[in-house]
């Protein structure tokens, strides 16, 4: 019996979103339905399930497999119910003699092509086609495949007189975590059309016609891995026979149970099932009810979690007394009371305010929220900081100036209903690529897209749409586009005058009008600085003001540059312009990089904000948290990231606990990382892994994964996920418990036993949080902040009737040239970014198989810049700017534009930090990633600093073992 | 933290606030260094226009009045 799983129901065509409503009869059950819904969808509703085997309710009804025939009184032939939509008063009978013959001699043709090999299959017990054989009680099949191979099939080898069989084809393995065998396949589409509906890539197809046809992926010479298959596993979700398989699957065997728990890589915040046998974690697949993702994955959070299980993982504490000794491992008792006399005695030594704490935005909220209050209530300072630092801090000052909150208007269903998508300095497609797959979808049906990135990333073009425009600017120019675009609508009158009106401050909006209506911020005044030509602009700005339900997605692109948050406020200017605020298909929408960015943020983790946002210099909110904790609290703001390390190299910062973020390779101008580090008396590091900060620690705590821990994750929505425990963590103990054991070697007798008391702390310490707690995430799945008596069931949409400051503040953005400028000396501008398969500093997934598609950072450079420097197609290349130089491999490409270079940074042996300088935002100190002045010349080999760097990180890495 | 990188963060928040009128841009900027910088920050700034302060933009030096003095911290 197959039992082994509760499977999601599959109601077998999308719900319909009609209004009206339809009546019919099936089975002689009355129904009602909404119009437009399938026969199918209508019996699935009253618990009739039709035979089905091509039908799925995440696509569009097909028709091809002819099993769910039914019968309509009144009706000739036996239509199938997945394309024969509902009508008022039909008669339908899905269960008759004619029915069962006809299905039964359907079955037995499919099963005369299909291999007899369940008991060794993959799929066995996780079959459609072995389900449906037995839903339509097929007993015999009178077409066997011939013994002798007289006849075709898809399925053995060779026949026996040694010829081969033509239509017999090999497994294709190329795939790290999917095999196809072709031999399985019942030409269903269910594969092709998952990814063209559902991912939108379009990689598969069918070849061929009628007995020929065959699921290829593209070209008859592509396997899997060189086709365009971005590898997100939709196809393998939707495939109902062992054709394509998880090799998890086939290595390990059908899972028998599951649990519903929430992606830690990007902000999307996919919610997956781990399907689990015993404590191994057999599969991810993408859970159907999870409302960031609507049950589609990316290749990440889909098949990129072996990490968690890799021989790198550390799993005892370790100590030294400095960092060239090898690490010594020791007993978590004796390295809580290691490190806490350390940082004692640095508080004697230097002072209460020369220690702090880096929050992770990788863990929970719960654990982020201890870690901040490690620093507040236990070392009594508020130097606390987290990686939103160098990602979205500009979004929360900028949005917060704006509208009130720092944080994303919508949901990401908002995007079913955009009908303009302007997306700047992100590129979903590789980073946030679940997001992309909802978005595509929308642009397939017709909304519009601008793009605005210095480079054409894959996100400009894909199959079935096109970017209406794509701004092409100089790197470090946003300001000036985001301001010409509002000056086009200011001048041209494109404004949403009643909505200003009625929403925004008047007197605040005129007087920004009369500044941006000056000729210095016209799209034909700012194209000499920006490189794109004003007409192109103008017909983008145009599109925005008056293309219907405008939607603004950013990205990292926006905020890490000098002006990252004058360009927030200018991107909150547009929206408010346009009256693109307050209902579905609009908004502004920052896209968080990591799985917890936006929880960690929540959480106080910045040195100036206890959790909710609220500053530390106002009393009634530090009373909120003396008589919770029994404390007194600072009322000073603490070091932010880039500070702590300035204030390490002078002398006054001696120790830093740092939880789940690895600052050396993430953070800019690593030489100056590296020496604020190496000037700190005690690092403390807790991670899975021996990250590159940790060549530079004392005390390392050993991590646990997001499978091995309670908790909950917030994503760019402000959807609060839960995550849960599906296996023991490794190393004994959750990342919150390793925390609490910490605070209190230190002294601090906290005593909490499970997460969600740490939840109820900050559901009674935080008004947005007031109504959040397990029981409800339990019941209702995940709820959006804020959640409180206002709002019991959170908030999809935010600003709804009014601005949560109010009236919508516009502010003046002047455009200011970054200090980081191109000269004789560094004449390109280098800019940086992500690709798919990798995720960030690649601690997690270059310890996965997605190495396959990205083993090293490589420079695209254009064919010009190339062609100067002598510069040939995977040449090593020295790429150096004021701050330092590494080496890596160029490629050529027109994706960039002359006069720009563009890497990654998921590879530590590369180190792009190395390159980028300490020049940062105004106003939050966000690091200017994303411009550096460079110059790119051939190389011979690694550069010094990479020599010297490996050389040191092997050092450092030595351990030795516990006695 | 070197001189030249609090002067440059200072002047780039004089930057941003100088497109407001003068009396606002002078109390917001203030606000906003009291607000996110850290005591030992503002220490410096002070060291750093005590001694005149020319080169800081016009704005800084016009809030400088407006910006907490920090209270210098004692190491036991």
């Amino acid at each position: 019996m197959k039992d082994f799983i509760i499977p999601d129901r599959d109601f077998g065509t999308p719900a319909s979103k009609s209004k009206t409503m339809v009546t019919l009869t099936i089975d002689g059950f009355d129904v009602t339905v909404p119009e437009g819904t399938s026969i199918m969808r209508a019996a699935a509703e009253i618990g009739i399930s039709v035979p089905k085997l091509c039908a799925s309710d995440n696509m569009e009804a097909f028709g091809s497999c002819r099993l769910c025939l039914v019968e309509i009184e009144g009706r000739n032939g036996t239509p199938a119910s997945c394309t024969t939509p509902v009508a008022p008063g039909l008669k339908v009978k899905t269960q008759t003699g004619k029915l069962k013959d006809l299905r039964r001699g359907v079955m037995e043709l499919y099963i005369s092509d299909h291999p007899l090999d369940c008991l060794t299959c993959a799929a066995n017990g996780d079959c459609e086609l072995q389900d449906m054989a037995g839903a339509v009680g097929l007993r015999d099949v009178r077409y066997e495949a011939a013994p002798k191979g007289e006849f075709a099939n898809h399925f053995t080898v060779k026949n026996t007189s040694g010829e081969a069989n033509p239509q017999w084809l090999p497994k294709d393995n190329s795939n790290p975590y999917f095999a196809y065998d072709p031999a399985k396949c019942i030409v269903c589409s269910r594969c092709v059309r998952a990814c063209e509906e559902v991912q939108g890539t379009f990689a598969l197809t069918i070849e061929g016609r009628g007995f020929d046809s065959r699921v290829s992926f593209g070209a008859k010479t592509d396997d899997a891995l060189a086709s365009d298959c971005v590898s997100c596993g939709a196809c393998v979700q939707a495939c109902p026979t062992a054709t394509l398989t998880e090799k998890s699957v086939i290595d390990i065997g059908t899972p028998d149970r599951s649990i519903i728990t929430t992606c830690a890589y990007c902000g999307v915040g996919c919610s997956f099932k781990a399907e689990m046998r015993g404590d191994e974690l057999v599969r991810m697949t993408p859970y159907k009810h999870g409302k960031a993702n609507r049950g589609h994955s990316c290749v990440k959070g889909r098949f990129a979690y072996g990490y968690a299980t890799h021989q790198d993982r550390i799993l005892k504490p370790m100590i030294r007394d400095s960092i060239d000794q090898p690490w010594q491992e020791v007993s978590w008792a004796e390295a809580m009371e290691f490190a806490a006399a350390k940082m004692k005695g640095i508080q004697a030594k230097y002072g209460r305010n020369s220690v702090g704490v880096i929050t992770s935005s990788r863990c929970t909220n719960e654990e982020t929220y201890l870690v901040q209050k490690l620093t507040r209530a236990v070392f009594m300072n508020n130097n606390t900081d987290t990686c939103a630092r160098v990602c979205h801090s500009p979004t929360g000052y900028g949005l917060g100036q704006t509208f009130g909150t720092s944080a994303g208007t919508q949901d990401f269903d908002s995007v079913e209903e955009s009908d303009v998508i302007m997306v700047i300095g992100a590129n979903p497609s590789a980073a946030h690529p679940v997001f992309a797959s909802r978005m595509k979808k929308r642009l397939r049906a017709g909304a519009k897209l601008i793009v605005v990135d210095p480079r054409r990333t894959e996100t400009v073009e894909g199959p079935h749409y096109k970017a209406a425009h794509h701004l092409a600017l100089t790197p470090g120019t946003n300001v000036a586009v985001v301001s010409a675009i509002a000056h086009v609508i200011v001048t041209e009158k494109l404004y949403d005058e009643e909505f200003i009106r009625t929403r925004c401050d008047w007197d605040e909006f005129q007087d920004y009008a009369e500044f941006i209506s000056t000729p210095n911020h016209s799209p034909e005044a700012t194209e000499i600085l920006t490189g794109v030509p004003a007409e192109e602009l103008r017909k983008a700005a145009r599109l925005y003001a008056g293309g219907g339900n405008g939607a603004i997605y950013y990205g990292l692109g926006v905020t890490e540059h000098s002006q990252g948050s004058t360009t927030v406020i200018g991107i909150a200017n547009l929206a408010m312009l346009t009256g693109n605020i307050g209902r579905k298909g609009v908004g502004v929408n920052p896209l968080r990089g990591q799985n917890n960015v936006q929880g960690s943020c929540d959480m106080g983790s910045f040195p100036h904000e206890l959790p909710g946002y609220r500053h530390v210099k106002n009393p009634e909110v530090r009373a909120i948290y003396e008589a919770a904790w029994g404390v007194t609290i600072d009322p000073e703001p603490g070091l932010r990231i880039p500070n702590m390390l300035d204030a390490a190299v002078e002398g006054t910062f001696k120790g830093l606990y740092c939880q789940g973020e690895d600052i050396l390779q993430s953070d800019p101008d690593t030489h100056h990382v590296a020496a604020g580090l190496a000037a700190m008396e005690c690092v403390i590091v807790h991670d899975l892994f021996l990250n590159e900060t940790a060549n530079y620690a004392h005390v390392f705590f050993p991590g646990s994964s997001f499978l091995e821990k309670d908790g909950t994750f917030t994503n760019a929505e402000r959807r609060i996920n839960m995550v849960r425990k599906v296996m023991a963590p490794k190393q004994g103990y959750a990342d919150w418990e390793v925390t609490q054991l910490f605070a209190n070697a230190m002294g601090a007798g906290w005593n909490y036993t499970h997460p969600s008391q740490i939840m109820e702390e900050i559901a009674m310490t935080t008004p947005s949080f007031a109504g959040v707690n397990y029981e409800k995430l339990e019941t209702m799945g995940s709820v959006q902040w804020p959640c409180n008596e206002k709002a019991p069931e959170g908030t999809p949409l935010m600003h709804i009737d009014g601005f949560v400051r109010g009236k919508g503040k516009f502010i003046r953005t002047e455009y200011v040239a970054t200090d980081e400028k191109t000269g004789p000396r560094f004449p390109l501008l280098l800019t940086t970014g992500r690709i798919l398969s990798q995720y960030n500093v690649g601690a997690q997934t270059r310890r996965t198989a997605n190495v396959v598609w990205h083993d090293e950072d490589v420079l695209e450079i254009h064919p010009h810049d190339a062609e100067n420097r002598g510069v040939h197609e995977g040449d090593f290349v020295r790429l150096a700017s004021r701050s330092g130089e590494t080496t890596l491999r160029a490629t050529i490409t027109d994706k960039v534009s002359p006069g720009v270079v563009y890497t990654t940074f998921h590879h530590p042996d590369t180190q792009a930090n190395v390159i980028t300088t300490d020049f940062s935002d105004w106003a939050t100190n966000c690091p200017e990633y994303k411009v550096t002045a460079v110059q790119v010349s051939p190389s011979n080999g690694p550069s010094e600093w990479q020599e010297e760097y490996a050389a040191q990180a092997a050092l450092s890495r030595r351990i030795l073992a516990a006695e | 933290m070197s001189a030249e990188k609090i002067t440059r963060m200072a002047n780039q928040i004089a930057q941003f606030m100088e497109t407001k009128p003068h009396a606002e841009g002078v109390a917001l900027l203030a606000s906003h260094i009291n607000d996110f910088w850290d005591p030992r920050m503002r220490r410096q700034l002070f060291e750093l226009l005590d001694a005149g302060g020319a080169e800081f933009r016009p704005l800084v030096r016009d809030a400088a009045s407006a910006i907490r003095r920090p209270v210098v911290e004692q190491a036991a």
